[in-house]
């Protein structure tokens, strides 16, 4: 039942995004993207976000969380797992954590804890593309550019083409 | 045939040998060990994968570094880690492998990394354990290394990413060498066009070069224009009879020198699975100098062997 879902324009939400995030860069700010679309989402809006705030020494790092994942046991390690890349000192640095679908909020938790890992931050923002409903921890985005209500039997799937330009697509869920 | 160490979806259960592994899962060890090299040099050098997993190192041999580097990985992973030197304990008791097993099971173990000094052993135990357990060879006999063939593997693409336009030389003693088995198994599979073994005859297993290999018996013949020089260590406790005339004969003709080296590629690199017997089979100035990268070796050991470890743990039946 995926036509009644209207698809949102995913170039169209990173630049909501850009906008409702600008209050959140203060000095000592870093923005981290979750692999694999959240690090693109931070790869196109680090450039436009640094230019716009030049005093604050923003950082840009990436996460991939597959070492802090609760489903582990059950599914084994994820087979498409990339390195981290926090390049910056995280003690006492303000950090947006970035990505594309926010939905159980537990690829959150784990890249928190995986942060945790590199030195205690001053603060953890959360900011995504799409709330899609359907959180199972206590955790939620401070920063959405849309809410979007998705059934649970689908999945709301970002893709990035050569020209790094970035679109959503619906997916029956595995 | 059903290879013993897969599980029927094809997934690695056991790491036993590189022999037969398809290139898919090769490529995944040594992709997940490029995330785990990040992780030793954070702040919190562990990842909570294995936490509550209890992992047993089973030395029937002894090793100093594979044994520490096994440990350390285990221990980066958040599993409880036990180390049996099972040489000098039970077996000198006169217990049977399978009762050493038997009881490290009841005892809750959940992984086995085992040396042994027979070929095959591994193997055996992997067939012998409870379904839920898994099994890391950790050198059996002449037979395999695979971790090591791995950890070998993996500092060749860092330091030459292009595996399918590579020449790499091994040179020593092939013939007692489970390292340089399964780093040519490794190699062969993913795709490296020309694999070399430069030995004297006599350290050369029969038909060697139906592994794959090019055989050379001459230094300057064999390293011409090579990229990976991997020196074996010439395995003294391994000698029976006089397959040698000297150490100091062996160093003159095969012993790698500033000289000898000088017959690869400018940029090549030089290896050695340690330890290293200076002055026998390698020089002291090429293993201290700017063309050996036989320290990261041993650091990538560990990322390597996380990577194993979380890979098995991940995959049951």
């Amino acid at each position: 039942m995926t036509l009644n879902i209207q698809l949102p324009d995913a170039e169209a939400l990173l630049l909501t995004l850009e906008q409702k995030l600008a209050p959140f860069i203060q000095p000592k700010t870093a923005i981290v993207g979750i692999h694999s679309g959240g690090a693109w989402i931070a790869e196109r809006l680090f450039p436009r976000l640094q230019s716009s705030h030049p005093g604050c020494s923003l950082e840009l790092g990436m996460l991939d969380s597959s070492f802090y994942r609760d489903d582990y046991s059950q599914r084994g390690l994820h087979a498409d797992t990339r390195p981290s890349q926090i390049p910056f000192d995280v003690e006492e640095r303000h950090i947006i954590l970035l990505d594309d679908v926010f939905y159980t909020g537990r690829t959150i938790r784990a890249a928190m804890n995986e942060l945790f890992d590199y030195g205690r931050p001053a603060s953890i923002s959360l900011a995504v593309l799409v709330d899609r409903g359907g959180r199972e921890l206590p955790i939620c985005p401070q920063v959405a550019a849309l809410q979007l209500d998705i059934p649970p039997d689908q999945k709301l799937q970002l893709s990035r083409d050569e020209h790094h330009q970035l679109q959503f697509s619906l997916e029956a869920s595995a | 045939m059903h290879n013993p160490q897969l599980t029927k979806d094809g997934k690695l259960k056991h790491l036993l040998t590189t022999e037969g592994l398809p290139r898919a899962i090769l490529n995944q060890i040594l992709d997940t060990a490029e995330s785990f090299v990040g992780v030793a040099e954070r702040e919190v050098k562990k990842v909570p994968l294995l936490r509550g997993k209890t992992v047993c190192n089973i030395f029937f041999e002894n090793s100093t570094r594979t044994r520490t580097t096994f440990e350390i990985a285990a221990k980066r992973l958040s599993a409880d880690v036990i180390t049996l030197n099972v040489g000098t304990s039970s077996q000198s008791k006169g217990e049977t492998i399978l009762d050493t097993i038997d009881n490290l099971t009841a005892m809750h173990a959940d992984m086995f990394v085992v040396r042994h000094a027979e070929s095959g052993a591994a193997h055996f135990i992997a067939q012998h354990v409870a379904p839920h357990i898994h099994v890391i060879n950790a050198g059996d006999g002449r037979h395999a290394h695979p971790t090591q063939g791995l950890l070998d593997v993996f500092t060749i693409r860092r330091y030459k990413p292009d595996m399918h336009n590579l020449r790499v030389a091994l040179v020593g003693d092939v013939l007692h060498s489970r390292v340089a088995r399964s780093e040519i198994h490794a190699l062969t599979t993913l795709g490296v066009p020309e694999v070399r073994v430069i030995a004297p005859k006599t350290l050369l297993p029969q038909h060697v070069e139906k592994l794959g290999v090019q055989v050379h018996h001459d230094m300057r013949e064999g390293l011409k224009d090579v990229d990976v020089v991997m020196m074996l260590r010439l395995q003294n406790e391994r000698m029976n009879g006089a397959l040698l005339p000297s150490a100091q004969e062996y160093f003159k003709c095969y012993g790698l020198t500033p000289e000898k080296l000088a017959f690869a590629k400018p940029d090549a690199i030089v290896m050695h699975p340690g330890p290293m017997n200076r002055g026998v089979e390698i020089d002291s100035a090429v293993a201290d100098g700017k063309q050996s990268v036989i320290l990261p070796q041993v650091t990538y050991g560990i990322a390597v062997r996380m990577a194993v470890m979380s890979i098995l743990a991940g995959n049951s039946e």
